[in-house]
């Protein structure tokens, strides 16, 4: 039997996703607001515009980058973002592929 | 009419609902847990209060995926009745079923009150108990019933005349002094273009008992039954 040379290239590689979801422009944020005030209370006079979203972070297994930043998309357009109210952002890094880590 | 009441992980107004329909007007009336995938029984299903699924990530966005709401779904293509109180209502519309989005409210207190709102329709099976312009007090629980939606939503909402209820004062005109959350238009609640699907922030189920003190909330579980007895009118008909 032959044995390969060398071994096969994963099929799937390991990334991290890093995802803001803000809310859209034209949506007031009251706990914004409120945040601003208590900033302003601590003298931080000159801040304006606190916009309050949040932060996801999640990894994923896919074929290449741009799969992975298809499935990322659909995520926060099926369920992580609201896009009635919310707009998001992300970044997606290649991790270091874990066979290599094992 | 037979009733189905979903209930979720964290639903906390379901057996309210249901000793409206069960005890009050004497249908039949089923809980529904939410991994149940087969609604066909139901004429009407009614998403309760409470805090499904902890109302993590955003209030009813969890609640959305569920088996029992893909069922309701179809059961709302189908022209069927669908009522959504409160929790009820933002789930409606994480699932598309009702527009905008229920955000924050305006002075980010939640708010356990009464409430006046203005019925603004009564050619409705939910409202046509009810007289055009009355004021009707309900209770509100929430810290999340904003009502938002964009400029062209709204201006669609109020021209298919959507808008069932708005917050008032005890005389019936809007103001935001009268108006608890900040919802846009003073909504309160609000129904689907063909009619069959209502959500509202107030709770009509709070308010059906005499020995709770309000009864205005009654005539809206009543309006159900009194509506489909009328065969001859459908929903689509006068929507």
């Amino acid at each position: 039997m032959l044995t390969l040379a060398c071994p096969l290239k994963p099929v799937t590689q390991h990334y991290l996703a890093q995802i803001h979801i803000t809310l859209r422009p034209s949506v007031l944020d009251p706990a914004g607001t409120a945040v601003q005030s208590g900033l302003h209370h601590l003298g931080f006079e000159g801040v304006d515009q606190v916009r309050i979203g949040k932060y996801v972070e999640l990894r994923l297994t896919a074929a290449n980058t741009a799969a992975a930043q298809q499935q990322v998309d659909q995520m926060c357009d099926q369920l992580l973002a609201n896009p009635v109210i919310e707009n998001y952002r992300f970044e997606i890094t290649q991790l270091q592929n874990m066979l290599q880590q094992a | 009419m037979k009733f189905g009441i979903l209930v979720f992980p964290g639903s906390n107004c379901d057996r309210d609902a249901a000793m409206v329909t069960r005890d009050l007007l004497h249908q039949p009336t089923r809980m529904v847990w939410h991994e149940e995938d087969d609604l066909s029984d139901l004429d009407v299903i009614v998403i309760p209060g409470g805090f499904s699924y902890g109302d993590y990530l955003r209030c009813g966005a969890i609640a959305r995926f569920s088996p029992a709401m893909g069922a309701t779904v179809r059961h709302a293509e189908q022209g069927k009745l669908v009522l959504g109180i409160c929790n009820g209502f933002q789930v409606l519309t994480e699932v598309g079923l009702l527009p905008g989005a229920l955000m924050r409210n305006r002075d980010l207190n939640f708010i356990c009150d009464r409430v006046s709102l203005r019925v603004e329709r009564t050619d409705s099976p939910w409202t046509h108990r009810y007289q055009d312009g009355q004021v009707i007090t309900l209770p509100i629980a929430h810290g999340e019933g904003c009502y938002y939606a964009d400029e062209a939503t709204l201006a669609a909402l109020e021209e298919y005349r959507q808008i069932l209820f708005r917050y008032c004062t005890p005389s019936g005109e809007t103001s935001e002094e009268s108006n608890p959350n900040g919802s846009l238009h003073h909504i309160a609640g609000i129904c689907n273009r063909s009619g069959n699907v209502l959500g509202l922030m107030p709770h009509p189920e709070r308010a059906s008992d005499p020995m709770l003190g309000l009864v205005d909330g009654l005539n809206l579980f009543a309006g159900i039954l009194s509506w489909s007895t009328q065969s001859s009118r459908s929903v689509a008909s006068v929507m």
